[in-house]
């Protein structure tokens, strides 16, 4: 039954695939009329006024510029133009060093405030004040302080994916269930012990939750920080192809994000099943 | 007279009654005996060659009448190889070429945006004109005009692409900290224009626009302050009958399609991309508005000149050497060519040809030529600076009095860039200051106040 089901599942994706694909196709379709201009002229312009094809690309041209940058993914040509795969790289890389400073910082904090009810008091104005700052609204003050722009970028990402794990690991340090820590007390159990054998465990699936909405948050936060500060990165391909009107690569890199964001948020699910334990 | 008319050009008269090159008494003994230094270059290398040779010249014979006897006895190109061979004419260039003092810092990082006006910073990469000064110079795109002033504060740019506003709006701390910058060259003149949606193609009269929405790039640019000049005088008032909005360049050819916009004085190629695209027409160039006018400047903080003064002139001598080479209308092709791609203008090879050649589509079924649509000359005029901040004056982004030429001498290094010129070969105006028209008003950058007072339509203060 639930091989059969899986399979419905993917022939209604498949359909549904399919039929985005059609409607693509059709409404993209050469459709304006077009007057006529002299041989001279027309060479003047673009493919849009002469032909009257559509503005937003199909997904033939779509598909065809993906294969384009699959086949070479890892080009270099200066600084200003590298292949896809590099530049997902870049990104990959921000990302992946912001998030690490923000578990550095985030878990020993939550512990913390999860274990030690003053403090959860004390930090919470601060904490709900900070949370919903956007990404945007922290870069030109990180521009101007930090003054470098890729530090400026990993700092953005610090800064909006240490929340939700901070959150998330305190709720589960508090949430830890009083019997047990109350049978580590009874044993005696010193209190780092006790944080790393009893709590860690028992708060590890909250935790890893939160970690796993602050890997999705960072990936968003990085497409817009690129945008900002330019230079290498996803976000600065989105950009660099806007400004020469390529929808079609626009719409291949937002792909690309899309199918990255996937990857980061399954590694993340499947830690989080690892340490899942039934009750 | 430009500045990158040929001094040596034997057809050019500088001196009436004189020879072409003001030093003999006549046409023909001028070119019988200076042959030598009065070859038209035709390289910037040759042009380097000539300086030197008849500095060499000069040198050798101090006395005209000796020189003029031997030139006349042996012939010119017997001349120049007797020259070197006791003097290396070839190592002097090379020497003459790359400056006199050490390089403090050979690898540098100049930003710019992708718009045509940043032609000589980003063709100086791939045809050679930083190597040649023995700079590593790497440039790096930009995402925005407030990001590039950041990055550049910052340092992480040792110069920079800018509007030509944005340097004295910098100084004067409008918008940002007070730093004190510089421009030790303007990069392009005229290159500009207004673009309007195709739905408006029989409201040519701008008198007709009020309840537009029409789009700048930047609040301190040349674009705005030529689209406000130019509505005022047909009667409209920017701040009060149209809307005027700050749009990355862009997202102004996407806005024009999604009928967000009705037009914009916008950079090329932006204005020919529209066109391109089908969804605008040109109203006008800029260059209709004012021509001559600057465009965007090649900046740097004044820091970095105190820093590494000998980098900094080597990099001038870059751009300026550049900026000669796009002057040409000859070589206006294969610049197109080189910036088009993805590392640089990334736009269609097309549409920067239109735009750098003055051959284009004007959107409405003609197509127009004007080889002076777009022109490159570096010398950073101070009046520019003074006509630039009255206009300030008027929208009311300065409050009060400024000391005109106290600021503009500050901000615009004329003398630095005549230096630079003269060294290089090339003749730079004996003044800083000149007169100019807008729009059929005459500027005089000796009278900015009167100037200021006699615009009727501005910003009530």
């Amino acid at each position: 039954m639930i091989k059969s089901l899986r399979f419905r599942a993917a022939v209604v994706s498949i359909a549904i695939f399919l039929a985005f694909i059609g409607v693509w196709h059709l409404a993209t379709r050469q459709t304006a009329s077009v007057g006529t201009m002299s041989p001279e002229y027309a060479k003047l312009m673009g493919l849009t006024a002469t032909s009257g094809k559509s503005a937003m690309p199909g997904p033939l041209d779509v598909g065809a510029k993906l294969w384009e940058h699959l086949k070479r993914p890892f080009y270099d040509n200066g600084p200003n133009d590298k292949g896809l795969g590099i530049q997902l790289g870049y990104s990959i890389g921000r990302v992946g060093l912001g998030y690490l400073i923000a578990v550095i910082v985030a878990i020993p904090l939550g512990f913390l405030i999860g274990m030690s009810p003053l403090m959860n008091k004390a930090l919470d104005p601060f904490i709900q004040v900070l949370k919903p700052i956007s990404p945007l609204a922290w870069m030109p003050l990180a521009l101007y302080t930090i003054k470098d722009s890729s530090l400026s970028a990993i700092f953005v990402i610090f800064i909006c994916s240490v929340w939700p794990m901070l959150l998330n690991t305190a709720f589960g340090v508090a949430a830890v269930r009083k019997e047990w820590i109350n049978v580590a007390r009874t044993l005696e159990v010193g209190t780092f012990r006790r944080a790393f054998t009893v709590i860690l465990p028992a708060a590890a699936p909250t935790i890893l939750t939160g970690m796993r909405i602050s890997i999705g948050i960072a990936w968003l936060v990085i497409v817009a920080a690129e945008m900002l500060v330019g230079g290498t990165g996803i976000g600065y391909f989105v950009w660099n192809e806007w400004n020469n009107l390529s929808i079609t690569n626009v719409i291949i890199a937002i792909l690309m994000i899309g199918v990255v964001g996937m990857l980061l948020d399954q590694i993340l699910a499947r830690f989080t099943r690892m340490v899942t334990f039934p009750e | 007279m430009s500045t990158f008319d040929n001094p040596f050009d034997p057809a050019r008269r500088l001196r009436a009654g004189a020879c072409s090159c003001g030093q003999h008494a006549s046409q023909s003994e001028h070119e019988a005996t200076l042959q030598l230094s009065c070859d038209i270059p035709e390289t910037e290398a040759k042009r380097y060659e000539g300086v030197v040779a008849s500095a060499v010249m000069r040198a050798v014979f101090p006395k005209e009448i000796a020189r003029r006897a031997f030139l006349k006895s042996v012939g010119t190109s017997s001349a120049l190889a007797a020259l070197s061979q006791f003097f290396p004419i070839k190592t002097a260039t090379e020497v003459f070429a790359q400056g006199a003092g050490k390089l403090e810092k050979t690898d540098l990082k100049v930003g710019f945006i992708p718009i045509t006006c940043a032609t000589p910073i980003i063709m100086a990469d791939p045809l050679g004109f930083y190597k040649k000064q023995g700079l590593n110079v790497e440039v790096v795109k930009t995402a925005g005009w407030a990001v590039i002033r950041d990055k550049t504060i910052n340092k992480e740019y040792d110069a920079a692409h800018m509007l030509a506003p944005m340097p004295i709006a910098i100084s004067l701390g409008l918008g940002s900290q007070p730093i004190p910058y510089t421009v030790p060259a303007i990069e392009n003149i005229n290159g500009q224009g207004i673009t309007l949606a195709m739905k408006h193609k029989d409201k040519r009269d701008p008198k007709d626009w009020k309840g537009f929405k029409l789009a700048i790039p930047f609040d301190y640019s040349m674009h705005n302050y030529l689209l406000r000049y130019y509505l005022a005088e047909h009667g409209i008032d920017p701040d009060a009958d149209v809307q005027l909005r700050s749009v990355p360049p862009p997202e102004m050819v996407a806005n024009l399609r999604a009928d967000n916009i009705d037009g914009f004085l916008a950079p090329d190629n932006i204005c020919q991309r529209a066109i391109y695209d089908g969804v605008g027409f040109m109203h006008i160039l800029s260059k209709e508005i004012w021509d001559g006018h600057p465009c965007c400047s090649f900046a740097a903080s004044k820091e970095f000149i105190t820093t590494s003064p000998n980098s900094f002139a080597a990099l001038t001598r870059a751009i300026v050497d550049a900026t000669a080479y796009a002057s040409k209308a000859e070589n206006r092709k294969s610049i197109a060519e080189a910036i088009a791609p993805a590392a640089y203008l990334n736009a269609p090879p097309v549409v920067l040809e239109q735009v750098l050649t003055g051959t284009y589509a004007d959107g409405l079924g003609g197509i127009k030529t004007d080889p002076k649509r777009v022109d490159f000359d570096p010398f950073p005029w101070q009046s520019f600076a003074v006509w630039m901040m009255t206009q300030m004056q008027r929208w009311g982004q300065i409050k009060g009095d400024v000391d005109y030429k106290g600021v503009a001498e500050q901000i615009y290094l004329a003398a630095d860039t005549a230096k630079v010129m003269k060294e290089m070969g090339l003749t730079p105006p004996a003044t800083s200051y000149k007169s100019f028209a807008v729009m059929g008003k005459t500027f005089d950058p000796e009278k900015p106040k009167e100037y200021l007072a006699s615009f009727k339509i501005r910003k009530a203060t």
